[in-house]
């Protein structure tokens, strides 16, 4: 029709019919499910008008443990997305040998394993770890709310935008094709024109946003407000390994946001920086990319870290075996995370020296790695452990993890990895450490502290249903990988001749069908757990005889969190004042000073996204006036000067009084 | 304590065989001897690990169970929390074996370094006086493989053979995107990336047909990306060789335009024919009329003093001796 006229071009970009994915009907079917399922919940919210009580309780909140819940509850959903992308792998690989094509083809696969990737690092596991540190650090370190409470509301908003980017290119146009970190050549321009690679890099960019600032956030938050006498040796461990993850996470996000700038700059500003003619190097995007990677690997698994050490404690009714050590253990960690990038790629071609010199350094975060396990287990010596099922996901882990990081020495030796890499056997590794450590341990996490986000407990026999069948389903699912890839099976193939190897991929694909009952079940625990929440209400704030401070408040905690801010005299600060027999304040209450919600943060996000809609369609009319409205709101909401409030003395007495009374009747 | 070394002994028995056995675990039992020294690393590796981390399982399962809730026999001690003795020994112990994991690695990575020239033919035999490696060019195309014999003056495409027993020196390029060369029953891989060369020393000790392919992921073709390699006596490979010859394929710069095309799932196809300075130009990104060669456009006067910055030619001249490998970037001077 107008294809001629500038005009189009200007509004619409390369936006055409022909991009809306109408010939594949697997896609067309998520969309009809994904829309059907999207109404049916718009309008359950209209009918019971949920609406103003979302958008004020929820989407403008400041509050520190909202931002949390609803990143887990980001997480949890993009789960169910990167998963179906998973068993979707899964099927496919099954099926694909010989004559058999597969339902897929190498196009659609491609994009399947790339969205995969992405979405289970930046938007399940980042947001998990994110949702958790930002629920619980306020509470372990005794204070009221981060310490920028509006930019907390906006990083959790952003890293929300970068996921719808990420849902849109299901069905409008494309994803990359490229594997999760985009390397170049294939990344750039003239190997991808099309969209895909940059649904990516605007999806990444944007949620990167959030990422960075919620790391500066936590960061000084842990650093400035903790309660008074809880020095740095006091601090719980989940704190201290937050505190490491976020070092890491100002650190090392930047180097992402730069090397994905330069790969942007390479695609539309015909910059060289890593292409193969003109002086570009690919190598040197490898290189950075993976400055960013490993890092990010240890931003994912230390929280957990953290999180296991307070179940342990908890659930052996003792102590953290070694402290100190563990403090010291998890710095040395977050040091050399920086010195270990270069195995990613022994391959390359890097003299031998270098090659040993990485390899070596690898290995030697083995080391406080090991003496955490260590730790661990010195803390059940001896205890009166009850397996509850965060000691369960522990227990798993512990046993998973160890091989997972064997398999990873492994690869640190140079010429092993030059048999191995690239293999199923290296995608077995990482899915041994990222399922066994980082998921076990956020719905070990997730268990725990359930109660003290909602105030009742999980359900027992379907949190055990959801364990076992993880466990076993991990099992099967990736154990047959490392032998595939010891028989010199490489990733990301999406059609095989040997038939002999068909047998390996179905256990797997069988492995990945347990994994999803695991899954149903965690989401049938959450609903029986709902229904059932009078039976497993917990009213004492503390269902564990926990250890740390957050189990001093009540289920759900006040929105002020503290009466009164705690005061610390050691480690382990509410057990001990357990033990010291510790009085709640009764009166003497005066009012509290609170942030107010605002729109800002939800607002700036959904421009932002459209403003990354518009550079990925090449809408340049869109993006300049979207860009232009992102700057303008960004100033008109610094005239906000509405931005606090007291909760008034009386209120807060009533609270408390009202949690008085409740603890009475326990 | 009996009870862990038997458990100990008994998975590890238990391991190496599950591992041994299967024949088809092309990286458990290669047929060359870089390959087969990879593999023995890989073994011992292991080994010296599961010394840490049968324990650990063992000790998590006992532990788990010793301690229960229910068990009120056992000992409980809830204010127990430190022990210099455990700690010491719980550093000590990943310590003691990642010192010899890390002394391993090191002997090894330089042993088994790619771009070193080999001096055995296998455990027993060294490489005799006088044998050269036999040369082989290799160029990863979308996608497909493309091998020049420089010294017969031959190509190919998707086929591979060489001698056996006899050490083959690979130079490795790319026409776009990065690929990775990987015959895993000859030795380990390493990339094929676009205006670079990589290289790869390595040998076959038993005839047979054996797979290679690409195992770095690179767009649409890449499942397909394949070729056979023929390990053969050396008359067999001479007869190959006079066969490629016999084809009446010549591989000049316009056929190489053509071919390097994107195409996916490429039938064998022989060259007779090659125009010598092929590889030198894709090397340099300068096969097309007209186009200036990567080594012409940059000065690298001097560049050799710095390390790892060998040009080509020189590194040829210097293949005797152990020198560092490195990417080399475009570039033959002399
Ligand atoms: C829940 C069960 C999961 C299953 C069944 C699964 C399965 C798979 C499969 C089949 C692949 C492709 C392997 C290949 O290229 O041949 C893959 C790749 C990958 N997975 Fe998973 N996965 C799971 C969970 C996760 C989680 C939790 C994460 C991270 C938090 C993750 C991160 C990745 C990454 C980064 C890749 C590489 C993608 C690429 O090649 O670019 N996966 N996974
Ligand atoms: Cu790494």
């Amino acid at each position: 029709m107008f294809e001629n006229l500038d005009l189009t071009k200007l509004i619409f970009g390369r936006l055409t019919w022909d991009a809306i994915p109408f010939h594949d009907p697997i896609i067309l079917g998520t969309f009809a499910v994904v829309a059907l399922g999207g109404i049916a919940l718009l309008a359950a919210l209209t009918r019971y008008k949920l609406w103003g009580y979302l958008w004020n309780e929820w989407f403008t909140t400041i509050d520190h443990k909202k931002i949390g819940i609803m990143y887990i509850i980001l997480g949890l959903v993009m789960l169910l997305r990167g998963f179906a992308d998973a068993i979707m792998m899964r099927l496919h690989q099954a099926m694909a040998f010989g004559d058999a094509t597969g339902y897929l083809p190498p196009h659609h696969y491609d994009q399947i394993f790339t969205a995969h990737g992405v979405i289970m690092i930046f938007f399940v596991a980042m947001p998990l770890v994110t949702g958790i540190m930002n629920y619980l650090i306020p509470l372990q370190i005794g204070t009221r709310d981060v310490a920028f409470p509006f930019l907390n509301n906006f990083s959790f908003w952003m890293t929300t935008g970068g996921a719808v980017l990420m849902m849109v290119s299901l069905f409008i146009g494309e994803f990359a094709k490229t594997g999760w970190l985009a390397y170049p050549p294939l990344s750039g321009i003239l190997q991808s024109p099309g969209v895909g690679v940059d649904y990516y890099i605007w999806a990444l960019q944007i949620a990167g946003v959030g990422t960075l600032l919620s790391g500066v956030n936590l960061l000084v938050t842990i650093v400035k407000m903790r309660a008074p006498g809880m020095s740095l040796m006091k601090m719980p461990v989940f704190t201290w390994t937050s505190l490491c993850t976020n070092i890491l996470i100002v650190a090392a996000f930047p180097v992402l946001t730069a090397v994905l700038a330069m790969l942007s700059m390479d695609r539309y500003l015909d910059t060289a920086f890593f292409t193969n003619d003109l002086g570009g190097n690919a190598m040197m995007y490898v290189n950075l990319i993976w400055i960013w990677g490993h890092p990010e690997v240890y931003i994912l698994i230390l929280p957990v870290f953290g999180i296991f050490s307070e179940i342990v404690a908890t659930y052996s009714r003792k102590p953290l075996f070694g402290y100190t050590s563990m403090v010291y253990a998890t710095v040395v960690i977050t040091v050399l995370s920086y010195l270990v990038w270069l195995h990613h790629f022994f391959t390359m071609g890097s003299g031998a020296s270098v090659n040993s010199f990485f390899g070596i350094t690898t290995m030697i975060i083995s080391i406080p790695t090991g003496a955490k396990i260590f730790n661990w287990l010195f803390t059940m010596f001896r205890g009166r452990i009850k397996f509850d099922v965060p000691m369960l996901w522990t227990m798993g882990f512990m046993v998973t993890f160890v091989i997972g990081g064997m398999t990873g020495v492994l690869l640190a030796v140079p010429p092993v990895d030059f048999v191995l890499h690239n293999s199923l056997f290296l995608i077995a590794h990482f899915h041994n450490v990222i399922i066994g450590g980082v998921l076990f341990g956020l719905f070990a996490g997730i268990t725990y502290w359930f109660p003290k986000a909602t105030g009742y407990k999980l359900d027992e026999f379907w949190g055990k249903m959801s364990f076992w069948f993880w466990l076993i389903g991990f099992y099967f699912a990736f154990m047959p990988l490392y032998v595939l890839g010891l028989m010199g099976v490489t990733r990301r193939v999406s059609h095989f001749e040997d038939q002999s190897l068909q047998i390996w991929f179905q256990i797997a694909a069988f492995g990945a069908v347990l994994i999803a009952v695991g899954i149903a079940a965690f989401i049938i625990q959450l609903v029986v757990s709902f229904m059932r929440r009078e039976s497993l209400k917990d009213e004492t704030g503390d269902p564990w005889d926990g250890r740390t401070l957050e189990w001093s408040t009540s289920s759900p905690p006040p929105p002020y969190n503290f009466a009164f801010t705690p005061r610390v005299h050691e480690l382990d600060a509410w057990w001990q004042m357990k033990q010291h027999g510790f009085q709640r304040p009764e009166s003497g209450f005066i009012p509290i000073h609170m942030p107010k919600g605002t729109w800002a943060g939800i607002v700036l996000s959904g421009i932002s996204v459209v403003i990354g809609f518009a550079l990925i369609w090449h809408m340049w009319l869109l993006a300049g006036v979207s860009f232009v409205a992102l700057i303008g709101t960004a100033i008109y909401h610094t005239f906000n000067y509405d931005r606090d409030y007291y909760i008034p003395a009386e209120e807060v007495e009533r609270i408390e009084a009202e949690r008085t009374r409740v603890l009475a009747n326990v | 304590m009996q009870l862990f070394k038997y458990l100990r002994g008994a998975s590890l028995t238990l391991l190496v065989a599950a591992l041994l056995s299967g024949c088809d675990a092309v990286v458990m039992s290669p047929s060359g001897d870089v390959a087969v020294q990879q593999r023995d690393l890989l073994v011992w590796a292991t080994v010296l690990m599961l010394l840490v981390i049968v324990p650990v399982i063992v000790l998590t399962f006992w532990f788990a169970w010793h301690y229960r809730e229910t068990n009120t026999e056992a000992n409980y001690k809830p204010d127990w929390t430190h022990s210099t003795v455990l700690e010491l020994v719980i550093w000590s112990v990943p310590l003691m074996i990642i010192i010899a994991l890390g002394a391993m690695t090191w002997v090894s990575t330089h042993k088994l370094d790619p771009y070193r020239p080999l001096d055995r033919i296998d455990a027993q035999t060294p490489v005799p006086v006088g044998l050269e490696p036999l040369t082989v060019e290799v160029v990863a195309l979308d996608w497909k493989w493309l091998f020049i014999y420089p010294e017969q003056g031959i190509a190919t495409v998707n086929e591979l053979a060489a001698p056996v027993n006899h050490p083959i020196r690979f130079k490795i390029t790319a026409s776009t995107m990065m690929n990775s060369f990987f015959i895993p029953a000859m030795a380990g891989q390493i990339y094929a990336m676009a205006g670079m060369e990589t290289k790869l020393h390595g040998v076959i000790n038993e005839p047979g047909v054996y797979k290679g392919f690409s195992a770095n992921y690179s767009g649409a073709g890449y499942s397909q990306m394949k070729f056979d390699f023929h390990g053969l006596s050396e008359e067999d490979f001479a007869s190959w060789v006079e066969e490629v010859k016999a084809s009446d394929g010549n591989l000049s710069r316009d056929e190489y335009l053509q071919l390097a095309e994107p195409s996916i799932d490429d039938p064998v196809s022989y060259y007779g024919q090659v125009d010598p300075t092929l590889y030198y130009g894709i090397f340099n990104r300068c096969v097309e009329p007209g186009q200036v060669c990567m080594e012409d456009m940059m000065y690298h006067g001097g560049m050799d003093k710095h390390a790892g910055h060998h040009g080509d030619a020189k590194a040829e001249h210097a293949d005797h001796q152990d020198h560092a490998g490195h990417q080399s970037h475009g570039g033959h001077h002399e």
